[in-house]
């Protein structure tokens, strides 16, 4: 999938052709370099790899630093691969939000907000007990069973418990594209995203 | 953050409505759609607040309709606001004014600004 590395700058709401206020969520998309071209007879697949956001020469280790000048650019601190860019696409060249256009339909990637040890309530949507009052106390958010006693005698594997939630890979798809602004490499897209702002986003078609 | 600026630069709302703060009063000439027709509703009344910046920036309009207190809340970018005129200049003392919900008839007047 054709696409460009981004980085959630923010939320705001905008006014659409309806007159709809809609929630938009604001990308700096790109521009992203090309840094390695990846070919089946080299590497087994197909695939650009794309570099985002400058960083230190001086934090960069060496071998990084040659795998970047072999592309000519500046070091690079967030790399991904993307496909279907085609043949007419060369190491070293420059990716901007041009990528896209109002039609577009967008799928972002990124790693949502960790939220820590969470209960079943909020890491599963369980329900809860249910009842504050009636004669029961101190279980409002508790799972309740977690299976039979005398059958099967044990828990199944997979059962949905408490435990560390967020901070995984999440996908948000069929995102609508508001608004694009080239000038600042900006990308308006309707909805939310996953993560924390300033965090990094692959963006695809 | 500077990028959410940029944004705020795009949306920048280009309509030329008077300045107004809480306390004054307002009269909000909005477009309501009616199917394919279009007209323009009135609605008068006291400004009790004004928040946000920017495009997202919002006012909250309070009347009186008989005797039950009617608050609106219109985004001052909303494309829907055909004009917005001033009646009065009220003089208050504080920029959200929500004391006044809580009064009724002639406590809840407001002094006029005097210029």
């Amino acid at each position: 999938m054709q696409g460009l590395i981004g980085k959630k700058v923010g939320m705001t709401s905008v006014f659409d052709e309806d007159g709809k206020n809609i929630p938009v969520t604001v990308i700096e998309a790109g521009p992203c370099v090309v840094t390695q071209i990846k070919t089946k007879e080299h590497d087994g697949y197909d695939s650009v790899q794309l570099g985002f956001d400058d960083k230190k020469e001086k934090r960069t280790p060496n071998p990084m630093m040659g795998h970047f000048k072999k592309a000519g650019t500046t070091p690079k601190r967030k790399l991904a691969e993307f496909t279907g860019f085609g043949d007419d696409i060369k190491l070293g060249q420059t990716l901007t939000v041009d990528l896209f256009n109002d039609d577009t339909w967008l799928d972002v990637r990124g790693i949502s907000k960790g939220k820590g040890f969470q209960g079943v309530v909020k890491r599963h949507g369980f329900r809860g007990v249910g009842d504050k009052t009636h004669g029961q106390h101190n279980r409002m958010r508790a799972p309740g069973s977690l299976g039979g006693s005398s059958y099967p005698s044990r828990v199944f594997k997979g059962m949905k418990m408490a435990g560390r939630y967020g901070g995984k890979k999440v996908m948000a798809i069929s995102l609508r594209i508001m608004k694009i602004v080239p000038e600042k490499n900006l990308l308006l897209v309707k909805g939310s995203v996953p993560g924390a702002i300033g965090s990094y986003l692959i963006i695809t078609k | 953050m500077d990028l959410m600026k940029a944004v705020d630069e795009v949306y920048a709302p280009k309509n030329d409505f008077p300045e107004f703060k809480a306390g004054d009063t307002v009269t909000v000439f909005y477009k309501i759609r009616e199917g394919n027709k279009e007209r323009v509703q009135q609605f008068r009344g006291v400004v009790i607040q004004r928040r946000g910046s920017n495009h997202t920036e919002t006012f909250t309009v309070r009347k009186m309709s008989g005797n039950i207190g009617v608050e609106r809340i219109f985004p001052v970018a909303s494309p829907f606001i055909d004009k917005i005129e001033i009646n009065k200049r009220g003089k208050v003392r504080r920029a959200r004014i929500f004391y006044l919900r809580g009064l009724t008839g002639k406590k809840a007047r407001i002094q006029e600004k005097k210029f």
